[in-house]
């Protein structure tokens, strides 16, 4: 494998002097030149996106917007790539692609829907949105480029849970907290807003990967055998009960229910990932619910939640305020779009209310029907599926623990918000990874993006590293 | 940690196979459910993404669909207004359809079985989806006079060519223009819609094929007919005269509209009380041919059958299980009898026919966009109620009506016109249901017609079928006869 040698390199290690240089030039980055052929494609699916929707809703193509849309995001993943070149020679090829793939998707949808709307300039959400990419791949690419071993996040385990907890109370703050459509999990300051909890599910994963791998061994060894099972003793439930507590305060104070579930989700995956206890996901599972269950009793908001769900089609629910109206819309949207879709630009998904962020999904599902879902699945699926295989084949445990706790956030913050609108779960406010309109999502799942393309890369390099 | 990271492997991968299952059971299985729901707007806009195919009359469209810049990219007009409301129907945002836009909607939205092809073939070309035409089997001179004839009265015509079953004149009032309905504000569409469903004689109701009266008098083709055909009389048999019959059973009579006897002598025949039109002989009748032979003949004409012409036509209704008193009031179209204008105008047409009825429709021809027909207009039997000697002896008895007995305002010169009229009751006080039903030329009938006028024609119970309905067919039989 003459790559990892020029990554070694690159790495800084020492390398045999003699033809060094000639080495440099020779090794061919098949991997990259791999990416950049996914890239180029999925840039050209990204503006030709953009370009139907054009036909579709305006009848005619307008090259502006399809410059600013289209190529503005290509510009930026293929300055991600190239940084990749020189600083994650063997990272994954995939996970970049898919990212921009279904950022893009995400834009000409966004795009669709400011159409709708009549958002031009500034207004529009998809000119936004494209403008939060760049920040987004920009701070991707800072992070790609400061941390060159994921190991360092380690020393931060401490660090990273005091972010969490800082970014978590930010919206409580008088002044910069504030209140939208019920929940409060939004900072403004100026113009901007900012939903910090998407990031905190990163710092969450690097506080979680690292205390579990440093304290694993009392959480799984010692404890009663129940049933078969054996569940922990009752001091080291701590943790498990803190994160809990953590949960509920969120659905009580922040109202937010997708948010908890996530947060909660991810914690008792990683938990049973480091011990390989069962009773932990036992102990996690049963916890939430009975948490769920006496919320629902007790918040109006939450007993509306599941009320939507179960008797959706009620006319009184669906009338109701904060009833089932945008959930029922949503499902009409799905099946309007039925097998193929009414193509991009030419069905009604602005009907639904919140259409760009919280619904992209079903408004995907309208206008490229369930052949486009299926597409979607499998793209979020194979990004997941990158993200498992680092941790497969990953060599420090810290390392294969971040890898399934980044990956499974995305795969349950997929599953929370899609299972909502399709009537799988209660519908709770969650965006859809890459697709959805917002920035906090954006910088936060671009972020999950490099430190997989970094832990992918570092994983590559073992073998020889070991040897 | 590597046989936990297939665990969590195995439940991502069925988290996302239950989002797979649950889209596919949303945008597949329950697609059609969610599309019919009232409130998804989303199948109304869609509806209105179609080019809708146009309805004709004479190859001159009556609805027709215009390109218009707003989201709904069509815009639904009725060229002629309220003339062919009866006809068309209307097609609303949020209110429904009725009529011909309602019965032929899957034609003219492309979306019927037949179009499958043509459909997809749109699909994958992008072209816009466009609807089928309906050529309709109204002759628009007929409808016109039709319509001018029944001027403000509140009640209908309806004129069929016998030989074919094809409706030449379909018209209703008071009737209500359907561009009013079409506008794209759904709030004005439905206070539009709201007025006209709770205006006073009931506008939104095609009264030649929705609307039930007691037939009165033009029942006495059945009970004739019945009396010739099922029971083996002629119309030399004869039936006590009487100036006034008390009903078995009741302390109710009847008596003849003029309150007299009918014709002079002891005893009168069916032909003189057809001609003049007497209750009594016609009752007496009734009660000795019995409900059996009345109800049979009736059910052969299309008394309680279903019908669509294409819209659904109501059911008319001569009732069973009857005692004696009942049955003599069923004989002459009272009682509970209740007949639409179109089974009225089917009596003619079989008689008119020759004792063949033919299905009545309105569809002459449907046409895809690109011309080709979908389907062709075939002249269908309904059934055969008559006998072609039945037929002819009725006939001979309608023309005598017209030309010396009760129904003499339908006449025309040069020509002889066969005819009856009815004149019924509605309750104690309530004005009169005047009617008229007949067909020209008699010896080669080119068209059947019948009238009914509501309401008493405006003259409570002072009114006949022969004073106000009979003139207005007169004029539709001209209108034919003149072309």
């Amino acid at each position: 494998m003459s790559g990892n040698a020029a990554a070694i390199a690159e790495a800084g290690a020492p390398a045999p002097t003699p033809g060094r240089g000639i080495r440099r030039i020779r090794v061919p980055q098949k991997l990259r030149n791999l990416e950049l052929f996914l890239l180029v494609i999925v840039c050209a699916v990204n503006a030709f996106a953009v370009v139907l929707v054009q036909f579709g809703a305006l009848g005619a193509a307008d090259i502006g917007t399809i410059i600013t849309l289209g190529a503005g995001l290509s510009v930026l993943v293929i300055g991600m790539h190239i940084a990749l070149r020189f600083v994650a020679t063997n990272a994954d090829p995939f996970i970049l692609p898919i990212a921009a793939l279904l950022n893009g998707i995400g834009i000409a949808m966004i795009y669709r829907i400011d159409i709708a709307e009549n958002l031009t300039g500034w207004e529009s959400t998809a000119v936004r949105q494209v403008v939060w990419t760049g920040l987004a791949v920009a701070i991707a690419i800072i992070v790609i480029l400061v941390i060159r071993n994921h190991r360092v996040l380690q020393r931060y385990t401490y660090v990273a849970m005091l972010v969490a907890a800082i970014l978590l109370l930010l919206p409580m703050l008088p002044g910069i907290g504030q209140e939208i459509y019920g929940a409060r999990v939004w900072i403004h300051i100026g113009a901007f807003s900012f939903q910090p909890g998407e990031v905190a599910k990163i710092a969450l994963a690097v506080f979680f990967a690292g205390y579990l791998v440093s304290r694993r061994d009392s959480l799984s060894m010692v404890g009663r055998t129940v049933l078969g099972m054996r569940f922990p003793r009752a001091r080291d439930l701590g943790p498990i009960l803190v994160l809990w507590a953590l949960s509920m305060s969120i659905i009580i104070f922040q109202r937010d229910l997708g948010t908890a579930l996530l947060y909660f989700g991810l914690f008792v995956v990683m938990i049973y990932v480091a011990t390989g206890r069962a009773s932990w996901v036992v102990l996690g599972v049963g916890l939430f619910l009975a948490g769920a269950v006496i919320a629902g009793q007790v918040l109006v908001y939450v007993n509306d939640r599941f009320t939507n769900w179960l008797d959706a089609f009620n006319p009184d629910i669906y009338n109701a305020d904060g009833g089932s109206y945008q959930l029922v819309q949503g499902l009409f949207g799905l099946a309007n779009g039925g097998l193929i879709g009414t193509g991009l630009g030419q069905g009604r998904p602005d009907i639904t209310p919140l259409a760009q962020s919280d619904y992209i999904i079903a408004s995907i599902g309208e206008e490229l029907g369930l052949a486009g879902m299926f597409a979607i699945l499998a793209l979020y699926l194979l990004f997941i599926a990158r993200g498992f295989r680092i941790s497969f084949a990953g060599q420090d445990d810290f390392g294969r623990l971040l890898g399934v706790g980044l990956s499974f956030t995305v795969a349950l913050q997929c599953f929370i918000v899609i299972g909502g609108v399709t009537r799988v779960i209660p519908l709770t406010g969650l965006t859809t990874p890459f697709l959805a309109a917002g920035g906090s999502s954006l910088v936060a799942n671009w972020i999950i993006v490099a430190l997989l393309l970094r832990l992918s890369d570092t994983v590559r390099n073992q073998p020889r590293l070991v040897i | 940690m590597t046989r936990e990271l297939k665990r969590v492997t195995v439940v991502v991968i069925l988290m996302f196979a239950t989002l797979l299952v649950s889209t596919t059971i949303i945008q597949f299985f329950q697609a059609g459910n969610l599309a019919d729901d009232a409130r998804n707007a989303r199948t109304i806009y869609a509806s209105y993404d179609t080019e809708r195919g146009p309805i004709l009359v004479d190859g001159q469209p009556i609805a027709v669909s215009v390109p218009t810049t707003d989201e709904f990219k069509y815009q639904r007009t009725y060229p002629q207004g309220a003339l062919y409301s009866a006809v068309t129907g209307y097609y609303t945002l949020g209110q429904g359809s009725s009529q011909l836009e309602q019965a032929m909607n899957d034609y003219l939205s492309g979306t019927s079985n037949s179009q499958f092809l043509d459909y997809l073939n749109r699909l994958v070309t992008g072209q816009n989806p466009q609807g089928a035409s309906i050529e309709t089997t109204i002759d628009p001179v007929v409808q016109q006079a039709a319509y001018d004839a029944l001027g403000d009265q509140q009640g209908a015509v309806i004129a069929i060519e016998p030989s074919t079953g094809k409706i030449l004149a379909m018209v209703s009032k008071p009737d209500y223009d359907p561009n009013a309905l079409a506008v794209h504000d759904s709030q004005q569409v439905l206070d539009t819609y709201e007025t006209l469903l709770g205006a006073d004689g009931d506008p939104l109701i095609n009264k030649t094929i929705n609307d039930l009266n007691p037939p009165g008098s033009t029942f006495k083709i059945v009970t004739t007919a019945a009396a010739l055909q099922n029971a083996g009389l002629g119309i030399d048999h004869t039936e006590p005269n009487l100036a006034r019959l008390p009903l078995p059973g009741s302390d109710s009579t009847v008596s003849n509209s003029g309150g007299g006897t009918c014709g002079g002598g002891d005893t009168t025949t069916i032909q003189t009380a057809f001609v003049l039109s007497c209750n009594i002989p016609m009752a007496e009748l009734g009660m000795e041919i019995g409900e059996g032979a009345l109800g049979d003949m009736a059910k052969a004409f299309g008394f309680g059958t279903d019908l669509s012409v294409p819209m659904d036509v109501s059911q008319s209704v001569y009732p069973r299980g009857l005692d004696d008193a009942q049955v003599a009031l069923s004989a002459f179209g009272q009682g509970s009898d209740v007949a639409t204008p179109i089974q009225i105008a089917m009596l003619s047409a079989a008689v008119a026919n020759g004792g063949k009825l033919m299905t009545p429709t309105l569809v002459d021809e449907i046409r895809a966009p690109d011309l080709s027909v979908l389907q062709s207009f075939e002249a269908k039997e309904f059934s055969t109620p008559l006998t072609s000697v039945t037929a002819s002896t009725l006939s001979q008895l309608m023309v005598e009506a017209v030309e010396s007995g009760a129904a003499t305002n339908a006449r025309i010169d040069g020509v002889s016109v066969a005819g009856k009229t009815g004149t019924a009751e509605n309750g104690e006080g309530d004005p009169y249901t005047l009617w008229f039903t007949g067909f020209a030329p008699a010896d080669n009938p080119r068209v059947a017609v019948a009238v009914v006028v509501e309401n008493g024609g405006g003259l409570g119970q002072s009114g006949s079928g022969n004073q106000v309905a009979a003139p207005i067919a007169q004029r539709v039989l001209e209108a034919v006869l003149s072309k």
